[in-house]
């Protein structure tokens, strides 16, 4: 199906300033030297202004004319604008610069009661956004563009029946370039029916391979494909309302259903969700969307609608949403669950468990919940890492020669010391104030900083416990014998 | 007459202990060995699936009480199970762990901003089943929140611990024990210097249907060994509430 904007940028400035509508006004831009004219308002062309005169003979014909200046990007911007909105008709939708969009509609009409309403309900729709436009339907996308544009707007053209049907059009019903257009009304071939019957070998000697081309594009001999605005999943669900949802309860039932619906598919394939999508497609034109993400790929509707329960409050309905789409964008292949019969237990690799974990990263996010990994390292605070995924395993065993503090302060903090002989652990220190006299220490174990990495002094740890039985791990940067050294708390043992 | 009567009153105390929610062990309950303290549980076993309260008023007593824990959960994580571990600002050093004989891998750590969250998160894991034991750290909790926990631990069967430090009001809350875990000088045997197994003083000032008391423990060769035979067998005084 085709669509064609006839006033596109007009139409839209007019949207954007209804006073405008009964005033003649052009769009224009500077080139080589004088002022162009690329876009003409409906009130304007009737007074006979058209693209390409130049603005001051514009302005000759119709004084009093305003101007606007063209931006080059605009007319892609509002195309893609355009196509995003008709994705509530059909996933795939395609830009045809510089004036037209492409739908395929192949297996969409039916939900509108058949091919004839569903493009009424469109060009109706546009209309009322205010858009003047001409689409048609057709088998393929030459003969839907040429009749949007030379035919009788809104015609179904039925299968089969599109050579017929531009057989009466203009030779720039094809989409040819100007010096064929040229060549074709010089030599007084004014439709498509006085040279598609002359033979392919002379049509292509004298005008070159492109109208055989886009000739066989429009009566379906060669394939043409477009190119989507957005590209469509593997796994997607979509879910269109008779009439549009403004409750919870609504867009509830609507995520159970596709998801009922996509589970159902991803289980037959052997996948499962990994991060999942909801679009909810409102009236007004906007999409709200939220989405999800689960550690361990999943089709458990029920989970999976937890993990959206605590996000539909996000959803706005404004004045109601007409159409869901839930989109798998990445699915992971399932690993067959082993039932565990004799542990009932949880493991790190339990489903119960990823699904424990899923339901604490979508509400409070990923960056509170870690796991640690061993790392090779001495340096205490780099001795482990936070693990990538929650079944990350590692080579390397966790370290238990030395002790080490159940509790760590993130920065050592100073404290004052009073130590015997150099090497020695101290005989009391003083730490927010109090003082601990120490009874029993182990020590030194030296801990040298990895000069790689970053600079400074070693650290000489030790394990000391005070009268009250407290144990502390203090330890000493740099040497003794130095003047830099200082004296530090960095953890307390169990 | 007389014997008739004591197992009359035995079995009328076993009924009122089901009647308050407080199964018999069954055969699938870990047994945590916990020496002479197990004689202050009803049932004379380590209540899992219930809630325990910790409080601890120091970081030396907070390290303290996570050795205790850690010890605990060495137990209760037997056969590769998983534990959560939620608090707010957490100073617990993770590879201090092993030395418990827990694999620090093996915990899960989620570090919050607001009390709020740590109550949803415990709540939400408590309800997790087959999870080995949920850890929260807290200062204050009230009665009806911790009922909410309470009730999730009754249905699934997870052992929660809270930790609140510096608890701003003595409160009773919805648990199954209160401990208090304070260090003891460590000693090495035969009169060796530096320091020893951990060692602490383990306090239960509360037990529901059970006995309160004060041990001394200590953590060696992967288990608990009570210290000294002398077991005070009665309530602290200083913890009743006046009025």
């Amino acid at each position: 199906m085709a669509i064609w904007f006839r006033h596109l940028i007009t139409d839209w400035f007019t949207i954007r300033q209804p006073a405008l509508k009964n005033q003649p006004f052009v769009i224009a831009a500077p080139d080589h030297g004088r002022m162009l004219i690329t876009a003409v308002s409906t009130v304007a062309q009737t007074q006979g202004l058209e693209t390409g005169m130049t603005l001051a003979d514009a302005r000759a014909i119709v004084p009093g004319l305003q101007v606007f200046d063209d931006r080059p990007e605009l007319a892609q911007q509002l195309l893609l604008g355009l196509g995003k909105w008709t994705i509530r008709y059909t996933p795939s939708a395609a830009v045809d610069l510089p004036d037209g969009l492409l739908l395929d509609v192949t297996g969409c009409a039916h939900l509108w009661g058949g091919e004839a309403p569903y493009l009424q309900e469109i060009i109706a729709r546009l209309n009322a956004f205010g858009y003047k436009v001409g689409a048609a339907m057709a088998d393929t996308i030459g003969a839907a563009w040429a009749i949007a544009r030379y035919g009788k707007t809104g015609a179904v053209i039925d299968s089969d029946e599109q050579t017929a049907a531009i057989l009466s059009l203009p030779p720039a019903a094809l989409r040819l370039e100007m010096p064929v257009l040229l060549l074709l009304q010089k030599l007084g071939l004014h439709q498509v029916s006085s040279f598609a019957a002359m033979p392919r070998s002379a049509l292509r000697r004298r005008f070159g391979p492109a109208l055989l081309n886009r000739l066989d594009q429009a009566v379906g001999r060669e394939e043409e494909m477009i190119l989507p605005i957005e590209v469509i999943p593997p796994y997607q669900e979509r879910l269109p309302c008779l009439e549009p949802i403004l409750t919870a309860t609504g867009i509830e039932i609507a995520l159970q259903r596709l998801l009922e619906a996509l589970c159902k598919r991803l289980q037959q394939e052997g996948k499962g969700f990994r991060t999942a999508v909801l679009k909810a497609y409102r009236v007004d034109g906007k999409v709200e969307e939220v989405s999800i993400g689960t550690n361990r790929a999943s089709h458990n509707e029920v989970h999976l609608f937890r993990l959206f329960e605590d996000k539909l409050r996000y959803i706005e309905p404004a004045l109601g949403i007409e159409l869901f789409i839930l989109e798998a964008t990445k699915a992971d292949d399932v690993a067959a669950a082993q039932e565990t019969l004799w542990t009932s237990g949880c493991k790190m690799d339990s489903i119960s468990f990823a699904e424990l974990v899923d339901r604490l990263t979508n509400k409070i996010g990923a960056n509170a919940i870690r796991r640690y990994l061993p790392e090779q390292h001495y340096w205490p605070e780099r001795s482990f890492k936070p693990a990538a995924y929650l079944q990350e395993k590692t080579a390397t065993a966790w370290r238990n020669e030395k002790p080490r503090p159940m509790q760590l302060l993130p920065v050592p903090e100073p404290i004052e010391v009073s130590a015997p002989i150099p090497d020695y652990p101290p005989m009391l220190f003083r730490y927010q104030g109090k003082l601990h006299r120490i009874k029993k220490a182990d020590g030194p174990e030296r801990i040298e900083r990895e000069w790689w990495l970053d600079e400074g002094l070693h650290r000489d740890y030790y394990a000391v416990e005070d009268e009250a039985g407290q144990r502390y791990w203090l330890f000493r940067s740099g040497h003794y014998d130095e003047d830099n050294y200082r004296w530090f708390i960095h953890g307390f043992f169990a | 007459m007389l014997s008739e009567k004591s197992e009359i009153i035995a079995q009328l105390k076993k009924d009122m202990l089901l009647l308050q929610g407080c199964r018999p062990p069954s055969a699938a309950t870990v047994n945590v060995n916990l020496g002479a303290v197990n004689g202050a549980f009803p049932n004379a076993v380590f209540p899992t699936g219930a809630i325990h309260e910790f409080q601890s008023n120091a970081i030396e007593s907070t390290a303290a009480t996570g050795g205790f824990i850690a010890g605990l959960l060495s137990t209760l994580m037997q056969q590769g199970g998983v534990c959560v571990w939620i608090s707010t600002a957490r100073t617990l050093f993770p590879p201090a762990l092993k030395y418990f004989g827990i694999e620090p891998d093996q915990v899960l750590f989620v570090d919050l901003q607001r009390k709020k969250e740590v109550l949803w998160t415990m709540e939400e894991a408590l309800k997790c089943e087959g999870i080995s034991a949920v850890i929260g750290e807290l200062n204050d909790i009230d009665f009806t929140t911790s009922r909410r926990l309470q009730l999730a631990v009754e249905k699934s069967r997870v052992t929660g611990f809270i930790i609140r430090q510096h608890p701003r009001d003595n409160n009773a809350i919805a648990a199954a024990a209160r401990w208090k875990i304070s260090p003891l000088p460590s000693q090495l045997n035969n009169g060796m210097p530096g320091i020893g197994a951990p060692r602490w003083t383990v306090a239960l000032t509360k037990v529901r249907n059970g006995q309160p008391g004060s041990w001394q423990l200590e953590w060696l060769d992967g288990r608990f060994n009570t210290i000294t035979a002398e077991v005070v067998l009665q309530p602290l005084i200083a913890e009743r509430k006046i009025g």
